[in-house]
């Protein structure tokens, strides 16, 4: 049986009188990651800042280890519960640790002295994500990542059952977000923590939530786990994005497909026309895509991005029939690339078009379009 | 010990050793000079029955007692303002607050003197805290409006001018002889102080310091901001009001015994940063009280000094101190800022 950590019940919140996100219901448990995802506006900022107590809740319950958050005085919930937001702060003349150090603020006496065990506390947390050469640098000369991991040392330091994050990872680079999430999961499965953060890197959001929560329109539009969430209709009404294109499957993003009618042909498969179809897009050339299957792994990045597709159902070999279909379309076309140079028996047939292409003079040379 | 720890301490051994050598000198110089060794003996002795004992037990030891108090209070007034605005630009003369006092103080005095009521050193202070609050009530409210500091100093500034302008009207119309006295009272001043003034002087910036005890926690939480300061439990709304509340009685003692004393409460602190290197408010807040007040006992005694017997205001001689220290401030932080 897993330990509730938070739990919301009918919980509505807002600012004043105007409610943002109302009624909504979850629970996260010891050890687990629930990502809040939604456009811009939606409200995520608000229901975590609700969540930490920065903000009153206008209905509803939060219940923290199975108790009302009502019973819970400040200085208890500032044990349970740490924060970590998307910018960093702006301070002179702290060092780092002095900054990770403000995370055992809750557990000083009246005047905030650090007893010896809170300094071992923050030197075991500093140690533990490797910021043990920052310790003495002044926060405000390092770089946007390591602040970020100063900020998360600081809330470890709180010892927190519960961990929340407002786009933590917004202003970081892709080595710093992996390494940042990783470490909150780490940390998670470690010491117990329920973790809750907001995101807007789909891709990550996808890969490290236990669960992920859709927030749309002022409610829960979706709560499951990350395969039941990440569909690529899905999530493209979510954002507001036309059909297609987002891949359901890495969580990445294309373009905006060309419109238009279509005078180019791209003979792709295995990946290797992917390049071709984003140079195309960047170009504004609407073009048709002939693929081995809808298997192939640039099937995706196909669909989103040329004006049709021609290829054989999921793990069937490239028949006569597509390649008739196919025929047609080199047909109508003026340009043929076949960036595509391995040939096996499921695209033999592809081989054949490319020559067709060549026979007609229509085949192009994919490195200078 | 480790580096800071060491940086620490030095700081504090530097500070003391500035009083050790101000506190004698403060004694010794004046309109009436005396050789160390006389005035030794004359306060071993407790003689205060020779015109110089007179000297040293009724005029010096007193101003020396008021300076060391309020020089460490108007330090640690700006320390909370700048602990409140998140900005270390703000202190109390800049903000017009000490105006403020002053201006009220002004009124009220002129008001009762010219029914024939002196006014005694509670109800001036009580008078100073009134205007203390009422600037810091305008300051709070253009607050709301903008964000930006460097405007709110302006505005600050502003309402400095306005509640100056007022009380040198009241002054100068005035006539009564007390009233001139005034004058020198309102542009600043150290001169005049009694020991009953230092009793009082002693009993509020002591009650005011025992409070400041107790937000030195959470102005350390406050540092990384309010939200973090609220995750770190900090009950906010109190926390400010209690700054704000301390701050304005700290700036009113000052101002209701010494007048407006400027820049004092912003170079100060900043001083005290680049000698401590560090904002922690655990050190900041001692190191201000003993900074502050080995700055005021200097400026004090070449305000006394340095064209005797006639004494310049205090805020002349603060000022050229403590102005340069402001303006190295701005300029290194907007540098600080576009970079």
């Amino acid at each position: 049986m897993e330990e509730i950590r938070l739990s919301a019940r009918d919980l509505t919140v807002g600012y004043g009188h105007r409610s943002v996100v109302s009624d909504m219901d979850f629970s996260v448990a010891a050890g687990r990651v629930l990502t809040l995802i939604g456009p811009n506006g939606a409200g995520k900022s608000t229901v975590l800042k609700t969540l930490v107590r920065q903000l009153d809740r206008l209905a509803g319950v939060i219940c923290l280890d199975g108790r009302p958050s009502d019973q819970i005085t400040d200085s208890e919930a500032a044990r349970k519960m740490a924060i970590v937001m998307t910018r960093p702060v702006d301070t002179t003349l702290m060092t780092c640790e002095d900054i990770a150090a403000t995370g055992r603020y809750p557990y000083t006496g009246r005047l905030g002295i650090l007893s010896k065990e809170d300094r071992e506390k923050v030197r075991e947390v500093m140690a533990l994500m490797a910021l043990e050469d920052l310790r003495d640098v002044p926060f405000d000369q390092i770089s946007d990542g390591q602040r970020q991991r100063v900020m998360l040392a600081r809330a470890l330091c709180q010892e927190p059952e519960i961990l929340v994050l407002d786009e933590p990872t917004t202003f970081l680079d892709i080595r710093y977000k992996t390494e940042f999430l990783q470490l909150l999961r780490d940390f998670a499965a470690e010491k117990g923590m329920a973790v809750i953060l907001s995101l807007h890197e789909l891709d990550l959001a996808q890969k490290i939530s236990d669960t992920v929560m859709c927030i749309r329109d002022g409610r829960v539009d979706r709560l499951g786990t990350p395969e039941q969430v990440f569909e690529s209709a899905y999530i493209c009404s979510l954002y507001g994005l036309e059909n297609a294109r987002f891949m359901a499957h890495d969580g990445s993003i294309e373009m905006p497909a060309v419109t238009g009618e279509s005078r180019t042909v791209v003979i792709g498969g295995g990946g290797m026309g992917i390049g071709l179809y984003r140079q195309l897009q960047r170009r504004r050339i609407p073009f048709a895509a002939v693929l081995p299957s809808e298997s192939d792994l640039e099937y995706p990045a196909a669909r989103a991005l040329a004006v049709k597709v021609v290829c054989a159902p999921p793990f069937e070999a490239f028949s006569d029939k597509q390649y008739e279909e196919a025929k047609v379309l080199v047909d109508a076309s003026d340009l043929v690339y076949c960036p595509v140079t391995l040939f096996g028996t499921g695209n033999l047939l592809c081989r054949d078009l490319k020559d067709y292409a060549a026979s007609l003079n229509k085949l192009a040379n994919a490195d200078c379009i | 010990m480790d580096a800071r720890g060491k940086r620490c301490l030095a700081g504090f051994v530097i500070l003391l050793a500035a009083l050790a050598l101000l506190l004698p000198l403060n004694l010794m110089i004046g309109s009436v000079g005396a050789p160390a060794a006389e005035i030794w003996k004359i306060i071993t002795a407790g003689d205060r029955v020779s015109t110089l004992g007179k000297i040293i037990w009724q005029i010096r030891l007193p101003r020396i007692c008021a300076v060391l108090i309020l020089g460490g209070a108007l330090s640690v007034s700006g320390l909370l303002l700048q602990s409140f605005f998140a900005n270390p630009i703000a202190g109390p003369f800049i903000l017009g607050i000490s105006s403020g006092a002053k201006l009220v103080v002004a009124l009220v005095m002129v008001f009762l003197l010219s029914r024939g009521i002196a006014l005694g050193s509670l109800s001036m202070m009580a008078a100073a805290f009134a205007g203390s609050m009422l600037a810091m009530a305008f300051i709070l409210a253009a607050a709301r409006q903008v964000r930006d500091l460097s405007v709110l100093i302006i505005c600050g500034m502003m309402i400095g001018y306005i509640c100056s302008a007022v009380t040198d009207f009241v002054v100068t119309f005035a006539n009564d002889s007390n009233i001139v006295n005034l004058h020198n009272w309102s542009l600043g001043s150290f001169s005049g102080i009694s020991w009953q003034h230092v009793g009082v002087i002693t009993v509020i910036t002591g009650i005011s310091l025992i409070c400041v005890l107790f937000l030195i926690k959470p102005m350390s939480a406050y540092m990384l901001g309010e939200t973090y300061a609220r995750n770190a439990g900090v009950r906010l709304k109190a926390f400010r009001l209690a700054l704000i509340l301390v701050s304005s009685l700290l700036s009113a003692v000052v101002t209701a015994f010494a007048g407006p004393i400027s820049f004092v409460g912003v170079a100060v602190p900043h001083l005290m940063r680049l000698l401590f290197k560090t904002s922690k408010p655990i050190v900041l807040v001692p190191a201000c009280m003993a900074g502050g007040a080995a700055f005021c006992l200097f400026c004090d005694l070449l305000a006394r000094s340095l064209f005797a017997p006639t004494e310049l205001s205090i805020s002349s001689v603060t000022a050229v101190f403590g102005a340069p220290v402001v303006i190295f401030m701005m300029i290194s932080r907007h540098k600080r800022r576009s970079a």
